[in-house]
């Protein structure tokens, strides 16, 4: 137990990997939407952002291979906990009612599955343009990418609805991450869910804000 | 009142079990639940039927023996009472009620309603104690304790090991019943000098018995016939995280030479 291996094989420890990738991917997530509300600066504003994240090569691998790294820790202590979770219980109940679990708690296997979806579409859609339905991908004109392809409305869709999975698995996560690293305390406790549904709410409205406004016209 | 119940019936570990309706007739809103088992028992051994078999001893909520599945809530229905505690004026002339054994691969079924609950001691045996010197017994007063750690020391104490925890949680965990152990003694001051290994030996007597993990659902402290609180599985997530990153290797030991 006193090895890093046997941190990583316990129950506890693993929630406290997932806890940890789950906070630096929290605020790669902030960061990331509050620069992609750019897009409603115009043009200039988006591509000039996305033309600064990549001018240092170093830099944008660096933070790409750290984000890479902290998705795959967390979804294989998900995904070995949930193994574990489910196989603890071999005979169900004829009969179990759930007293306390939230709906967000409860959908965070299911909810994260399609995060993992999205993040994988995510990445050939606007990082390598491999998916490009209807229109030419640039790799220097972010703003001419982000509005041809939300202006159809399947593509749009998904992005809200991924999102939507994102504001339910952070309600839960932020939240969940206080209680695995033990910040639990009368005082903290009224307001560690106050804290998860304000962040979850921002982040996913957000990024919501932009599929949304391109659907509706407002931007063009 | 009447009542149809459906039980567990499973005559040995082995065997196959599946659930057997009964009619509980006349039953009394005043009586415990295990009491109207009782009734239902009576009846079975006159008719020269195997009883019901279902864990009790104290039918007063403290040696935490009974436990039972009813209607999908471990304990039942009532907040904060075991099910020797619950009265059968919780339910209505005519309710079916489903009866089921506490379901987790760490407590596999024994017969009926009983559940082999050694899991739970032998995550006692793994630090749930605190050493002490032998002699002559140290003055009650030899050693201050904060008012705010023992009251919160005695919460945690409170846990009567029934094993709620476990058969409410969708993953079959068994953090909340050694939470309360790790913090009770963790707590106080004659705990500290084995703190870390006893955060440490629990957690991972936990894991080898094969139970699920906390996903932070909640059921457990809800299901509690105590109120054991989460604040609990915090400090133990705490405790275990600090101990391990503390803790020495073997071969690296406190004495120096080797
Ligand atoms: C944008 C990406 C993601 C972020 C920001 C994120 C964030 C978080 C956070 C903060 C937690 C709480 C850790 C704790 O319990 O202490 C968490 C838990 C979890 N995440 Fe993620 N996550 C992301 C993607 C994923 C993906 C792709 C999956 C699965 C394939 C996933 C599955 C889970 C699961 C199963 C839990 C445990 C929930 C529980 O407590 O029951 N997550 N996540
Ligand atoms: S029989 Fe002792 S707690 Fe119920």
């Amino acid at each position: 137990m006193s090895t890093p291996l046997g941190f990583a094989q316990s129950t506890v420890g693993r929630k406290v990997i997932m806890a940890l990738t789950g906070l630096l991917l929290v605020g790669f997530v902030m960061g990331h939407m509050a620069g992609n509300l750019l897009v409603f600066n115009g043009p200039e504003a988006i591509n000039g952002w996305g033309a600064l994240l990549k001018r240092s090569a170093l830099v944008l691998w660096t933070v790409r291979i750290t984000l890479l790294v902290a998705v795959g820790l967390h979804i294989w202590a998900a995904l070995t906990l949930t193994r574990l979770n489910q196989a603890s219980r071999p005979v169900d109940y004829a009969r179990r009612v759930p007293q306390a679990s939230t709906l967000a708690a409860r959908l965070m296997r299911i909810g994260g599955v399609l995060l993992l979806a999205f993040i994988v579409f995510h990445l050939l859609h606007l990082t390598t343009g491999t998916i490009h339905p209807g229109y030419e991908f640039s790799h220097t004109d972010v703003y001419g990418n982000v509005v041809s392809s939300f202006q159809v409305p399947w593509v749009a869709l998904f992005y809200i609805v991924a999102m939507v999975a994102l504001l339910g698995h952070l309600t839960h996560g932020i939240w969940s991450f206080f209680q695995t690293m033990g910040w639990s305390h009368p005082r903290l406790d009224t307001i560690r869910r106050t804290i998860a549904t304000v962040i979850a709410l921002m982040v996913s409205l957000g990024f919501i804000a932009i599929p949304a406004a391109i659907l509706g016209g407002v931007l063009r | 009142m009447n009542l149809t119940l459906k039980v567990w019936r499973q005559p040995s570990g082995e065997a196959r079990g599946r659930l057997v309706s009964y009619a509980a007739q006349g039953i009394s809103a005043d009586m415990s639940f295990l009491e109207m088992l009782d009734v239902v028992n009576e009846g079975l051994i006159e008719k020269g039927e195997e009883p019901i078999a279902f864990d009790h001893d104290c039918r007063e909520g403290i040696c935490g023996s009974c436990g039972v599945m009813i209607n999908g809530m471990a304990h039942g229905p009532m907040a904060g009472t075991a099910t020797c505690q619950l009265h059968m004026r919780s339910f209505q002339d005519g309710d079916t009620i489903v009866v089921e054994p506490w379901r987790a691969r760490a407590f596999p079924v024994l017969r009926d309603l009983v559940v082999d609950r050694s899991p739970l001691d032998r995550i006692m045996q793994a630090g749930g104690f605190v050493s002490i010197a032998t002699g002559n017994a140290p003055d009650a007063h030899a050693i201050l304790v904060p008012k705010e750690a023992a009251e919160l020391a005695m919460d945690a104490a409170q846990c009567i090991g029934c094993g709620a925890c476990v058969a409410a949680c969708p993953n079959a965990s068994a953090m909340l019943f050694t939470a309360a152990k790790v913090s009770h003694l963790g707590l106080l001051p004659q705990g500290q000098p084995e703190r870390d290994r006893r955060a440490l030996g629990m957690v991972t007597q936990m894991d080898l018995e094969g139970f699920g993990g906390c996903t932070n659902y909640g059921e457990c402290t809800t299901a509690c016939p105590k109120g054991i609180s989460l604040e609990n599985i915090a400090r133990m997530n705490r405790d275990f995280r600090t101990a391990a990153l503390r803790a020495r290797p073997e071969s690296a030991g406190a004495g120096g030479a080797p």
